[in-house]
């Protein structure tokens, strides 16, 4: 018998991807049909199977101490190549196909605007919460700030500022959180902040950066403005990864010494 | 050939990180600076041009249109894997600094969203009035 579960465990392993298709296929049928049976509908489908996601992944990463999530498990490694960062990327381009090039013209300034303040709120609030944690050096307020921006802005300002591992971490942490609540928050705010065109979901895009969490979250709230919503967060990142160290850390380190 | 509209999707792609990363190293950021954005732009311009040449065959097209419908699934993976763990250890300054300014941008949405339209929304208001 158990020769059994090894041979079947070794066939999922040396075939990843295709496990993971398989395994990603039932969660998503599982998850509408709780969407349908609990709900009627209510809540779209794609949200639960995200707040799946995410428990499995904390399920993951309590089992086996790693970092992947689920993708630390052996025989479901394929999940981290399914929903890593080239394949994700790959089909958010392909949503690009249907997109309309004269609301992207029309929304231009907006999603510029938007990327500014999202990027430069987002120290802003992080900074602040940092200083009331008793994080008041200017090195440590400004990277906590760069973690609320995005996961990845943060490390890499931290490193180019010379912050201390443990604020860094803290940074990741923060970047991880915002990640989270966008992707399993935004249905349910969308109707609240007219998020149910290509415009606002530009703006969406631009004020939140996290690609992960916009592309999930606009996934489970409408998958027309999928496209519009990554485009203007992709530049996110960079703008933040470009401010950060520089604009962001003098102003800061004037303010605070 | 669904290869042809497959393709089309990886050479924008590599294109685009490409330019990303390029943009990246020129700015003097350890970051690709809107790569996928970039490649976004160039998918819909050779679309839209192959489109009205008629280039663009509705087999060839599959290529493309499977890979943007498979984007749920993947989005749902991504979401199986991510440091969930570590999200919560970061404690309450983590939790904090993450969801204000998760909360400070959801705010935000409604008024920028109104730059550059505000304007022309009046406008055809007005000038539906006058049609009348």
């Amino acid at each position: 018998m158990n020769t059994l579960f090894d041979l079947l465990a070794q066939v999922l392993m040396r075939n990843g991807l295709v496990t993971a298709f398989a395994f990603v296929g039932v969660t998503v049928w599982f998850s509408y049909f709780l969407s349908n049976r609990l709900t009627r509908g209510r809540i779209h489908g794609s949200a639960i199977a995200i707040l799946i996601g995410l428990a499995l992944a904390y399920m993951g990463g309590a089992t086996t101490g790693g970092t992947q999530g689920l993708a630390d498990i052996e025989i479901l490694a394929g999940v981290g190549l399914l929903g890593g960062a080239m394949l994700r990327d790959f089909a958010i381009i392909a949503t690009a196909f249907g997109v309309n090039l004269d609301e992207i013209r029309r929304a231009g300034a907006s999603a510029i605007v938007s990327l500014f303040v999202g990027v430069l709120g987002s120290f802003a609030v992080g900074a602040i919460v940092a200083y009331a944690f008793g994080y008041t050096d200017a090195i440590s307020m400004t990277t906590i700030g760069a973690g609320a921006a995005t996961y990845i802005v943060g490390p890499v300002t931290g490193t180019a500022i010379g912050a201390s591992s443990e604020v860094v971490a803290l940074s990741v942490a923060a970047g991880l959180v915002k990640s989270m609540m966008v992707m399993t928050g935004t249905p349910f705010v969308a109707r609240y902040i007219g998020l149910n065109n290509p415009r606002s979901a530009m703006v969406y895009g631009g004020l939140m950066g996290t690609t992960s969490g916009v592309a999930g979250g606009l996934a489970a709230t409408d998958p027309k403005l999928v496209p519009y919503g990554a485009m203007t967060a992709t530049f996110y990142t960079g703008l933040g990864c470009l401010l950060g160290p520089s604009v962001v850390f003098v102003v800061i380190r004037a303010m605070f010494g | 050939m669904v290869i042809y509209g497959v393709a089309l999707l990886a050479c924008c792609m590599i294109a685009g990180i490409f330019v990303g990363e390029l943009l990246g190293k020129v700015i003097g950021v350890q970051a690709n600076v809107g790569g996928v954005g970039i490649a976004m732009l160039l998918m819909i311009l050779l679309a839209d041009l192959l489109r009205k040449r008629g280039r663009l065959s509705p087999i060839s097209r599959q290529g493309v249109l499977f890979w943007s419908s498979i984007y749920i699934p993947v989005v749902v993976a991504m979401a199986a894997k991510q440091n969930v763990i570590a999200a919560v250890k970061g404690g309450p300054a983590a939790l904090l600094a993450g969801a204000l300014a998760v909360v400070f941008s959801c705010a935000m949405v409604p008024l920028i969203s109104r730059i550059g339209s505000a304007n022309t929304g009046v406008a055809e208001d007005v000038a539906t009035k006058d049609d009348r």
